[in-house]
């Protein structure tokens, strides 16, 4: 077969994207108080600037606790994003003066990619984010990007926290003071930190009935003012304990036990025992992040074009170490968990099977593989996260690990005997938002990019049965599957 | 050669496949690894494992069904494979590679619409019909690589992750060592199966080994109900149904890289996961509203005739070099028999290599990644 080159290969990447549909000088993604306020001070100095934010999220999202941990507990009004859309400007004045400014306003928009060249790739024409509403995705480039996405929930498993009526301190706070949009009455928070105490006395402004503050530590962790306010407010507290037990029916969660054995009814409950800055828009980049105890744990490290503002920068420092104090949860979850406790509950992983690296359950078990475990892998290298979710598919599903992700971080360091840090974060990936096959679809591709595509390379010989090599066969074969190729 | 030492450089699907049917063999294996085994592309890959354009395609066929008992871990693996036309030119392209399979007495069966939907319900009116191979078939990328090294394990191999082979050391005509950084593994027979850093690491040894290495995408959705068939190719897209009911696929355009002796600095994904989350909704219609939930990238090395190199040197010749040209996961049960055969053997016991001699490439011009247009973009 002679191939005549012409120094193009027609399947590569080169020149077949799209362009971005439109270019500002500054994109900001969130828009809460500091990304309104970049967004704002951008269009002061006379940029084009475009501000972005995913809320209001589809109903369908939120029943996937995505991006916060809304365990289920949103009433009917969510469904309606018209009355969302009207509820996020009421709850944010600041959104209109943002467009007096002339800030161009994007609600319901969520940027699920940021892209550049660099390392690995330098086929991008030029550095584009990648966004989505409810009808399609698009891409647009920036000069410089501003992310201010925010802090996601963390959670920590408890037996029976799989069930409508646990959420996160941030999932209650907006559907509390945004959308008046929560549907539990009678409330136990985990922790005793700040975040904990404001979600109490949050909860009790709005009317709730809180029924317990529970801290694992000894003693209470916030702020002495905050924690003067909950006791005045006559919520009971409990320390040196966490949730041993829980009972729940159809509706979710109905009731706790304690270690000590106290029971406690309740609809919800919410865990506040720390929040977790939103990077994953920086990792997915490969951007740089810095661990960050005293700021809530991994945050991005700052580079050119690309700053972080807000609780995505990091939480406020106070001195407090969000690292250790999660970590005594955790510890303490690994302590009264069941070895048949669901970790990942998107791929119903088990406690057992995360630390025993065992496959999920429709794959047989041989005997070689029940003999294998965290232990054993260890003795190959220190844990990676990655490797992990490959084996056990925990983190794998359709929540993209917000809700597992950090815990089994912290499970892997405990059960490993290393310092949390030293294990790697679990990678995020782009989309970092769940997107359906036909909105993340680019439908109205340029024709360069149809014309490139191939099924893999478009190297003619590499597919010839080898039966047919120096036959008729073989030219048969490139005239009918590679016209165009090579010329 | 019981109970002599080789070394694998390279604890991809390749090597810890090589690996394992040396230990098999009783030969005392060691795999070197940069990283953690399968972290490149043999973790990042499609799955499939159909490739009949090579001499390996039989040992492929006869091992896949078996491999999950002989290495004693789950693979995944399913056997056959659909490919499913969705524009005219495609319904000719792939009845033409019907013809093709049936003249080659490889198993198929031309399916239209109503037997393409039985088989792949999420697939759609839309199509014009589809070609049903009931050989081939996919497996679990990553599962078969922590079969492949657990089972290497298993029977005394030694896996040594987090060490980049850094040279070698050699006497008599012969590599007598492998080094890395911290230690020296003595050897009498080494197998270099590092993908994209054959070129530097060969280069080491005095040999020409040419390779382009390139980068390649794939997205996944969050599961779909389990299909009868679920190795569904077509539309210019490749891809499986995971056992879990996720949607993985790739194809389209690839990155030419240039590659230094340390490996891909990143792999990173790219907006193209739009161009393919196009061609999945139209190939599989009915799973247009699932979510797409990840996407990433793989580097893989292309020799420049798009074949295997598997090839043991006359000089070092005690050095086995396997580069799988970018079609080496569904291969690698039957390419590591080949190296284990060249290893031991200095010849394959089961089919002839010949066509992945390195020597083809003899007297190559020095400019054939230019020629191809192979060169990353300046
Ligand atoms: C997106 C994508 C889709 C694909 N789809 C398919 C498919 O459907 N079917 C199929 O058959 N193939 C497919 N392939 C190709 C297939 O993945 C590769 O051909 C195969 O994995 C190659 O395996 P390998 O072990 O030869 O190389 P690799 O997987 O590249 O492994 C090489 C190993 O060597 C190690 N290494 C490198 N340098 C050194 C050093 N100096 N010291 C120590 N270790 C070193 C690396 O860390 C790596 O682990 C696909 C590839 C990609 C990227």
């Amino acid at each position: 077969m002679d191939l005549n080159f012409t120094g193009t290969d027609v399947c590569a990447i080169n020149g077949t994207r799209s362009a971005p549909e439109a270019k500002y000088d500054l994109v900001v993604i969130g828009a809460g108080p500091s990304g309104i306020a970049a967004a704002i001070e951008g269009a002061a100095n006379g940029a084009s600037v475009l501000l972005v934010d995913e809320n209001p999220v589809s109903g369908a999202l939120m029943g996937n606790d995505t991006p916060l941990y809304f365990g289920g507990r949103m009433t009917a009004a969510t469904q309606n994003s018209d009355r969302m859309l009207e509820a996020i400007f009421m709850s944010m004045p600041d959104l209109e003066k943002a467009m007096e400014a002339g800030v161009e306003l994007l609600l319901g928009t969520t940027a699920w990619g940021v892209y550049r060249n660099g390392p690995g790739v330098q086929s991008l024409p030029e550095q584009v984010v990648g966004l989505a509403d409810a009808e399609r995705s698009w891409i647009v480039g920036f000069d410089r990007i501003v992310l201010a996405t925010g802090a996601r929930d963390l959670a920590i498993a408890f037996p029976g926290w799989n069930q409508p009526g646990v959420m996160g301190a941030a999932a209650l706070q907006m559907l509390l003071s945004r959308y008046g949009a929560f549907s539990g009455r009678r409330i136990v928070v985990l922790g005793s930190h700040d975040l904990a105490l404001e979600t109490a006395l949050l909860a009790k402004e709005h009317g709730l009935d809180v029924a317990a503050l529970v801290e694992v530590r000894d003693d209470p962790q916030g702020d002495a003012a905050l924690l003067a306010k909950v006791t005045a407010a006559g919520i009971a507290t409990y320390y040196g304990q966490s949730i041993a037990a829980s009972k729940g029916g159809l509706d979710g969660i109905e009731s706790i036990t304690l270690t000590d054995g106290t029971n406690i009814a309740c609809d919800t409950v919410c865990v506040a025992i720390g929040l977790i800055p939103s990077i994953e828009l920086v990792d997915a980049m490969h951007g740089p992040r810095a661990l960050n105890a005293a700021r809530g744990g991994y945050i991005p490290a700052g580079e050119a074009n690309v700053a972080a503002v807000g609780l995505c920068a990091g939480l406020p420092d106070t001195g407090f170490d969000h690292v250790a104090y999660r970590m005594d949860w955790v510890r303490a979850a690994l302590r009264v968990n069941a070895p048949d406790t669901i970790i990942c509950q998107c791929e119903e992983v088990t406690l057992a099977d995360l630390i025993g690296i065992q496959p999920p359950n429709y794959l047989p078990r041989p005997a070689a593989i029940q003999a294998r475990s965290l232990d054993t892998l260890l003795d190959d290298g220190p844990a990676n996260p990655d490797q992990i979710k490959r084996l056990t598919r925990s983190g794998m599903g359709v929540c993209q690990g917000r809700r597992c992700r950090d815990q089994v971080a912290m499970m892997l360091a405990i059960e490993s005997d290393k310092p949390f840090g030293t294990i790697p974060l679990a990678s995020h990936r782009a989309p970092v938002r769940p997107l359906p096959l036909k909105i993340l679809a680019e439908w109205d591709e340029p024709a360069a990019m149809d014309a490139a595509w191939d099924v893999w390379f478009g190297i003619p010989t590499q597919w010839v049965p080898v039966e047919d090599i120096g036959t008729e066969y073989q030219d048969a074969h490139r005239e009918m599957l590679y016209t165009g190729m090579y010329k | 050669m019981s109970g002599s030492e080789v070394v694998i450089v390279g604890g991809g699907v390749t090597g810890l496949s090589a690996g394992w049917w040396l230990a098999r063999s009783g030969v005392k294996v060691t795999v070197l690894d940069k990283f953690i085994v399968g972290w490149e592309a043999s973790g990042r890959n499609g799955g499939g494992a159909s490739h009949y354009s090579s001499p390996l395609f039989d040992e492929e066929q006869r091992l896949w069904p078996q491999m999950d008992e002989l290495l004693g871990y789950p693979t995944e693996h399913q056997k056959g494979r659909i490919l499913i036309a969705m524009t005219e030119r495609q319904w000719d392209q792939y009845r033409f590679i019907a013809e093709r399979h049936t003249r080659l007495n490889h198993p198929v069966e031309v399916l239209d619409v109503k037997q393409v939907q039985d088989a792949v319900p999420l697939a759609g009116d839309n199509c014009f019909g589809g070609v049903h191979y009931k050989f081939g078939g996919h497996a679990n990328p990553q599962r078969t690589v922590q079969a492949y090294a657990w089972a290497l394990q298993d029977l005394g191999g030694k896996i040594i992750q987090h060490s980049p082979v850094t040279g070698f050391e050699t006497a008599g005509g012969k590599v007598t060592a492998v080094k890395t950084a911290n230690a020296t593994y003595g050897c009498d027979a080494v197998v270099v199966a590092a993908g994209p850093q054959i070129p530097q690491l060969m280069a080491q040894l005095g040999v020409d080994v040419p390779l382009a290495a390139a980068r390649a995408e794939m997205i996944i959705t969050e599961p779909a109900p389990m299909m009868p068939l679920g190795g569904v190719d077509g539309h210019k897209i490749y891809g499986r149904q995971t056992l879990r009911g996720n949607l993985a696929y790739g194809g389209g355009p690839h990155e030419w890289l240039d590659v230094d002796a340390t490996g891909p600095a990143a792999r990173p994904s790219t907006p193209l996961a739009r161009n393919l989350a196009k061609r999945l909704a139209e190939l599989l219609p009915k799973a247009a509203h699932l979510n797409v939930i990840r996407s990433w990238a793989g580097v893989i090395e292309n020799s420049p005739d798009g074949r295997p190199i598997i090839d043991r040197l006359t000089s070092p010749d005690n050095v086995v070099v396997a580069s799988m040209s970018s079609v080496g996961f569904g291969l690698s049960p039957a390419s590591g028999h080949a190296i284990r055969d060249l290893v031991i053997d200095g010849a394959c016991s089961f089919t002839n290599i010949d066509l992945l001699k390195l020597s083809r490439f003899d007297g190559l011009e020095k400019d054939w990644r230019e020629k191809r247009g192979w060169m990353p973009i300046a």
